[in-house]
């Protein structure tokens, strides 16, 4: 096949999925407006009698929003990180999964930032920190961080989409002058081809350091109070690894379900699989190592009211969480990741299944038992937490907001990189050709000069 | 300028509630009801604790008022992200209703479990919806609210020692808990004066503050054990 011949066929199987949608996609989308309009119900509820038909109490005063907004915010570091080192590292397999990596990041993080909306007393008064800042709050601190995040990778996911734009601007049916907005007046001459490969790489040495920035500071949000078990100096690095951990694990199961969906097992292939396993394998090992040292450091050092929480955590009302956790973050991805005979597109799937559900778990176990064994020598009656009917809602709604999101903009863009791909193409061909013609034997002879 | 501050004798505290009454009455506390008490959802600006000591049949029962302990670090003023609640000059750990915006950091951040949200709008059964006293905002859903020291008491002992152009005496603020105590355990006043009954109180071998060893410097002194005869509350004796 032809140089352009091959251009055009990757451009064509990539382009297929935003121009043709199949009576799945509606499905699933009428599916996820429903449960989306079912969170917005129970908001409104909420709204309108106060966090009482929350499950929250004294004193776990912070629930099942929080704990989303941290596993969520977790989710985000899928994207952008990973795109940014793979990037930086010019790791060539990272070519067909970047795009799709920092939508995840960007849907992520506002699906994270959004439970402020609901755990908020007065969600009515959600500017005021802006306007009025307490600058020694952890979240004032939080909210600096996640919006400078937002803004660099919505920056970060636009810039290598504007080739792609400036395509589906000359070839798309619909919304073309949605797409000549958006294109800049893209060109794809060497000159613009320079600028963006130089924002781009910009941004990705910038991007670092804020999203690791990001996740640090949401763990001070709880290790910079004396709650036992929160006030730890490890949570900053352990939020990022498992940030890391489960945006790998979300990553995954987004391509996995790309693949099948819209055909792209030309572009996602199983080495992208297996490398991606063999990360979130190293990740699951170190998060296992922070946990392990987290709750070693707390056992061996008996403090009362931490062990309170330790407790609750091995043999308590918390074990059945915990220990879930522990199976769903390290046993299940060891044991399938360890082995290349089950890294495979299916195996690596089901460890990262686990590993969202463990991660999740994590933050729930993180927030709810700390804030249910408090220093205060608790003789009184306080409450015990159990999450109601509008939190389940609403951590329903936020999962199905952020596939819906996903699947808007994988039907409006590209979810593979087209000129990512062709690139990759033209540097593979380029190599083969200079391998054939310095090393091969015949090469000399076949040198068409 | 005073520098409020408590001590509670709980060697005299036989867990009558009357501080838990005078307060609720005093400062317009909400009624939960009993299902949303069941759930922890109470606002008790005061509260009676059972303190269960030793094994049987060894077996003590202390009771100890709980509110909010007025710290000089409080955790609770460095994490609110809007200064809803501050620290003011006269040692008070002030909230101020309407710049909360309902974070619920505070909450979670005292040590003490001492800061109440109202999880809904506060009601009042008639007729205790007459009882308001109007001297003190009623709160709204969504915020944060706890022990103030009764400083509208302060406040007002404050203007009319001003305008008598005298320092306030010891024992003349009563807060709704001291006044309404029987067993006269709660005693108010001036920290930094070292004549007040108060300072006295806190100089005693019995003498404790609740979770010291976090460094947030409480101002409410508990005392325990009895039979050292401090002696030092004005018109009794131990």
């Amino acid at each position: 096949m032809t140089a352009s011949g091959r251009d055009r066929a990757i451009e064509e199987s990539l382009l297929r999925p935003v121009f043709e949608t199949g009576r799945g996609v509606w499905i699933t989308v009428g599916l996820l407006v429903a449960v989306i309009a079912n969170g917005a119900y129970q908001w409104l509820l909420q709204l309108q009698d106060g966090m009482v038909i929350a499950g929250m109490n004294q004193p776990v005063y912070w629930g099942l929003y929080i704990t989303n907004y941290v596993f969520f915010i977790g989710i985000s570091h899928a994207g952008t990180l990973i795109s940014a080192i793979l990037r930086l590292t010019q790791a060539e397999w990272r070519r067909p999964i970047t795009r799709a990596a920092e939508a995840i990041t960007v849907f992520a993080l506002l699906m994270g930032s959004s439970n402020v909306l609901w755990h908020l007393g007065r969600p009515e008064l959600i500017y005021v920190p802006l306007l009025s800042p307490q600058l020694l709050s952890p979240l004032i601190w939080d909210v600096v961080c996640i919006s400078v995040y937002l803004l660099g990778s919505i920056t970060y996911l636009y810039l290598p989409l504007i080739p792609d734009l400036a395509i589906l601007r000359d070839r798309s049916p619909r919304l073309r002058w949605f797409y000549r907005l958006l294109a800049l007046g893209w060109q794809g001459t060497s000159r613009q081809h320079q600028l963006l490969e130089r924002a781009i790489g910009v941004m990705a040495v910038a991007i670092i350091p804020i999203a690791v920035s990001v996740h640090t500071v949401v763990s001070w949000v709880f290790a910079m109070s004396l709650v036992p078990m929160w006030h730890s100096a490890i949570f900053g690095p352990y939020f990022v690894v498992g940030a890391i951990f489960s945006g790998i694990a979300a990553l995954l199961i987004a391509m996995a379900i790309l693949r099948k969906t819209f055909h792209l097992e030309a572009f996602l292939r199983p080495i992208h699989f297996n490398n991606l396993g063999l990360l979130m394998l190293t990740m699951a090992c170190l998060w296992f190592y922070f946990t392990f040292a987290e709750h070693l450091t707390v056992w061996y050092g008996n403090e009362p009211d931490e062990i309170a929480v330790l407790n609750a955590r091995l043999y308590g009302p918390f074990s059945t969480a915990f220990w879930s956790m522990i199976t769903c973050c390290f046993i299940i991805p060891l044991g399938i990741l360890s082995f290349k005979r089950t890294r495979t597109v299916i195996g690596t799937v089901v460890a990262s299944c686990a590993v969202v559900v463990g991660m999740w778990l994590e933050r729930y176990i993180i927030v709810i038992s700390s804030a249910s064994y408090p220093r205060s020598e608790t003789m009184w009656d306080g409450g015990v937490y159990t999450p109601s009917l509008v939190e389940i809602s609403l951590t329903a709604a936020e999962f199905a907001a952020f596939v819906l999101l996903f699947i808007v903009f994988a039907k409006l863009f590209p979810i593979v990189s087209i000129w990512e791909i062709k690139e990759g193409d033209e540097r593979d061909i380029d190599a083969v050709t200079d391998i054939l013609e310095r090393e091969s034997p015949g090469g000399a002879v076949r040198r068409p000069d | 300028m005073a520098k409020w501050g408590m001590a509670i004798d709980i060697d005299r505290c036989d867990g009558c509630n009357a501080c838990v009454v005078a307060c609720r009455a005093e400062n317009n506390v909400p009624i939960a009801g009993p299902e949303q008490t069941e759930k922890g959802r109470a606002i008790e600006w005061i509260r009676v604790e059972r303190h269960v000591e030793g094994e049987f049949p060894n077996v003590r029962v202390r009771f100890v008022p709980v509110m909010c302990v007025h710290c000089d670090e409080a955790p609770c003023v460095k994490v609110c992200p809007v200064s809803a609640t501050y620290e003011t000059p006269d040692g008070l750990n002030a909230q101020i209703h309407p710049r909360c915006i309902g974070t619920r950091a505070c909450g979670q951040a005292c040590p003490y479990t001492v800061r109440y949200f109202n999880w809904g709008e506060p009601s009042w059964e008639a007729p205790l919806e007459q009882t308001i006293n109007p001297d003190v905002a009623v709160r709204w859903k969504g915020i944060m609210e706890k022990c103030t020291f009764c400083v509208q008491r302060i406040r007002r002992t404050n203007d009319q020692a001003r305008d008598e152009e005298r320092e306030i005496r010891d024992g003349e603020v009563q807060p709704a808990c001291a006044q309404a105590c029987p067993a006269q355990a709660i005693v108010f006043g001036d920290r930094e004066d070292p004549e007040s009954a108060v300072s006295k109180l806190s100089e005693s071998p019995r003498a404790e503050r609740p979770l010291e060893e976090l460094g947030t410097g409480p101002r409410v002194v508990y005392l325990k054990k009895g039979g050292w005869g401090d002696g030092v509350r004005p018109g009794s004796s131990d």
